[in-house]
């Protein structure tokens, strides 16, 4: 590998350019004109990055935070055993009608109008939000940031173009677009995940795109440029890194704002109609809310507690990144 | 430069920006309606109950949904043109009109929610930010991360348990007394009693917003050389803080103010199938459940200009109040 790199010096140095894809292995690239050993050693020294531990530990003694990374562990938890502790379809009959939260102890929450039992179905309800949660924000994140380091990153016509698509998108009201989304495209957890994600990677790609403007003209990406490292190399481990504290927020909020809004949808009755989820049990006993408010007031009580979570953690994970404002907070 | 100038070239600059998102909106929407499942034709047919090979076809001639896509949408385009969004052979009228219809439910819906979302955010911000650090701004801080953390459609169904069922003080739905006759005061205070709650559920989640807004920005505010000005003028702390601190801090919160038209568009689809609201939304959800795709395309389209003028308006608010902006560089 290394005597094709030198041949290829040898040969040309225009091909030097296509030689720096093969740099990810020695990590430096190997010019003649530096003659300077010493020169070459400073430039490359491994600087040491801390791994954000400071952060880890502003983040960790937050107490909000704390409680909210508490409380989503234990829904975690819940999404993961809710096969092993209640086995069998959520949506299947199990017992009386209308039986009260504390009337049973089979039911601890007790049952809905068809006999349901509902502690069951808020721990399968945990898998699908969480299931949504997590996918939706994952792929909003991946398109997000790759349109908006792209739009940053190089400008020009790029941008131009880019920031057209995303105005649109941004211009289209979220939930509206959502609905349209899921009517079209038969409501599955899956497609309710990717609908989601088209809804929201617009503001990721606003914010990566600020954050690779502003990082673009900092001395050291000048700096890794004027050494020749290419383009993907600069966005991925240059700038990227840089500009992750922000995205990092916007993913947990992501996570909060993706699983209120499956949650509307299956509240509509616009979600996968197989599995159950919060929002739909909201939706079956909201006929019954005058007789039975439990059935709607227990999911949503599933709901708050974990978006709110989330949130939580998204404040603390904000404090811990920008500590410019946390002095202010406290 | 006179501040009509630069609002005039403020609008200019928002309209040119505006057209080929609109543009790109309009053809979007139309793939998306190509892209739905079944047509108006099948639609139609399954509500008759009976349906030939010959009637359908019929039905799609009639509707011009035998063209090719292009012409489909050249058609489209010169419908828009006209103003016509199309045709609910649902709701056997113009969609245009259908959408006319629900229009003034959802605008007073989201006038009334903005409207509270304002005044009490502002209120719990301003406390917020008034004992910053202290026991009130804990506990506030944590109710407004907690209205920012509800679905809007549950706090109206817990609203309706408890005004509606429990106390009986509001109605649980609809906008008006059936087959009422009030005039004058009394009409408007029925169609209030109506749109408290909905309102209410639909407010929340920007009460949230509003209030940390408000308290960041009247922190950042309030160290300010001015206000130190005005408190060693002697003015008393309230008059500091409503004259001086709120006054501009209420900047940024115009700005989100505009950006909130487009989520609570999209609020006002759920809150109004919980509280059976007369708008866009329950149309939007009428359409869904009818599969009537032109319907939906329509109120697409429509909230999304809505969203644009709404931006516009914030635009021209900011070059009036700032004349930094709309300057020629």
């Amino acid at each position: 590998m290394t005597t094709e790199t030198a041949v290829s010096h040898v040969v040309s140095s225009a091909q030097s350019r296509t030689a720096a894809t093969q740099l990810d292995k020695s990590e430096t690239p190997q010019w003649h004109n530096i003659k300077a050993p010493d020169a070459r050693t400073t430039r490359t020294a491994t600087v040491s990055v801390p791994a954000g531990r400071r952060e880890l530990a502003a983040f960790l003694r937050n107490p909000n935070a704390l409680f909210g990374l508490v409380f989503l562990s234990l829904m975690a938890l819940v999404a993961l055993i809710a096969p092993i502790v209640f086995p069998g379809d959520p949506l299947g009959m199990v017992g009386k009608p209308f039986l009260w939260p504390g009337q049973d102890a089979a039911f601890p929450l007790g049952t809905d109008s068809m006999g349901r039992n509902v502690l069951a179905g808020l721990f399968h309800g945990a898998r699908i939000s969480l299931f949504v949660g997590l996918t939706a924000t994952a792929l909003g994140l991946g398109v997000g940031i790759t349109v908006g380091s792209l739009a940053g990153y190089f400008g020009g016509w790029v941008d131009d173009v880019l920031v057209r698509i995303i105005e649109i998108f941004q211009t289209l009201p979220n939930f509206v677009l959502l609905v349209v989304l899921v009517a079209i495209a038969q409501p599955s957890a899956t497609t309710v995940s990717v609908a989601i994600a088209i809804v929201s990677w617009p503001m990721v790609a606003r914010l990566t795109r600020a954050e690779f403007r502003a990082i673009r003209e900092k001395d050291y990406v000048v700096a890794a440029r004027s050494l020749g490292f290419r383009h993907p190399r600069i966005i991925l481990k240059e700038i990227l890194p840089n500009a992750l504290p922000p995205l990092i927020v916007t993913a947990s909020v992501m996570v909060a704002t993706a699983i209120l809004m499956e949650s509307a949808l299956s509240f509509m009755g616009l979600g996968d109609p197989n599995v159950v989820s919060w929002g739909s049990m909201i939706g079956n006993g909201r006929e019954l809310i005058r007789t039975a408010w439990y059935l709607t007031f227990l999911p949503g009580l599933a709901i708050v507690f974990t978006v709110l979570a989330l949130n939580l953690i998204g404040d603390g994970l904000n404090d811990a990144l920008n500590p410019r404002f946390s002095e202010e907070r406290s | 430069m006179s501040a009509l100038l630069r609002i005039l070239r403020t609008l200019r600059r928002t309209l040119l920006q505006a057209v080929p998102t609109i543009l790109g909106i309009i053809i979007l929407n139309f793939f998306l309606l190509q892209l739905a499942p079944g047509d108006a034709a099948d639609v139609m047919a399954g509500e008759a109950g009976s349906a030939t090979v010959e009637s359908m076809q019929a039905l799609r001639e009639r509707f011009g949904l035998d063209n090719p896509v292009l012409v489909q949408l050249a058609n489209y385009l010169g419908n828009l043109a006209q103003l016509s969004l199309g045709f609910s052979p649902r709701y056997g009228m113009p969609v245009t009109e259908l959408i006319g219809q629900r229009l003034p439910g959802t605008l007073t819906l989201m006038a009334m929610a903005l409207a509270i979302a304002i005044l009490i955010g502002l209120t719990l911000g301003s406390l917020m930010a008034a004992f910053s650090g202290r026991l009130p701004d804990r506990l506030l801080s944590i109710f407004a991360l907690l209205f920012y953390s509800v679905p809007g459609f549950w706090i109206g169904l817990m609203l309706i348990v408890l005004f509606s069922v429990t106390l009986g003080w509001l109605p649980s739905g609809g906008a008006g007394t059936i087959g009422s006759s009030y005039t004058g005061f009394a009409a408007v205070i029925d169609k209030a009693r109506y749109m408290v709650l909905p309102a209410t559920s639909l407010a929340l989640f920007y009460v949230a917003i509003y209030a940390r807004l408000t308290r960041a920005a009247m922190l950042e505010v309030k160290n300010q050389d001015f206000v130190r000005t005005a408190y060693a003028k002697g003015l008393s702390p309230v008059v500091v803080t409503v004259k001086h601190v709120l006054r501009n801090a209420l900047i940024p919160i115009t700005t989100m103010a505009g950006m909130h038209v487009g989520g609570m568009l999209g609020g006002a689809v759920v809150v109004e199938t919980v509280y059976s609201w007369p708008g866009l939304g329950r149309l939007a959800f009428e359409a869904v459940m009818g599969r009537d795709y032109t319907v939906l395309l329509g109120i697409l389209l429509l909230s999304s200009i809505l969203v644009i003028l709404a931006n516009a308006l914030v635009d021209i608010a900011q070059a009036w109040l700032d004349p930094r902006i709309g300057e020629q560089k």
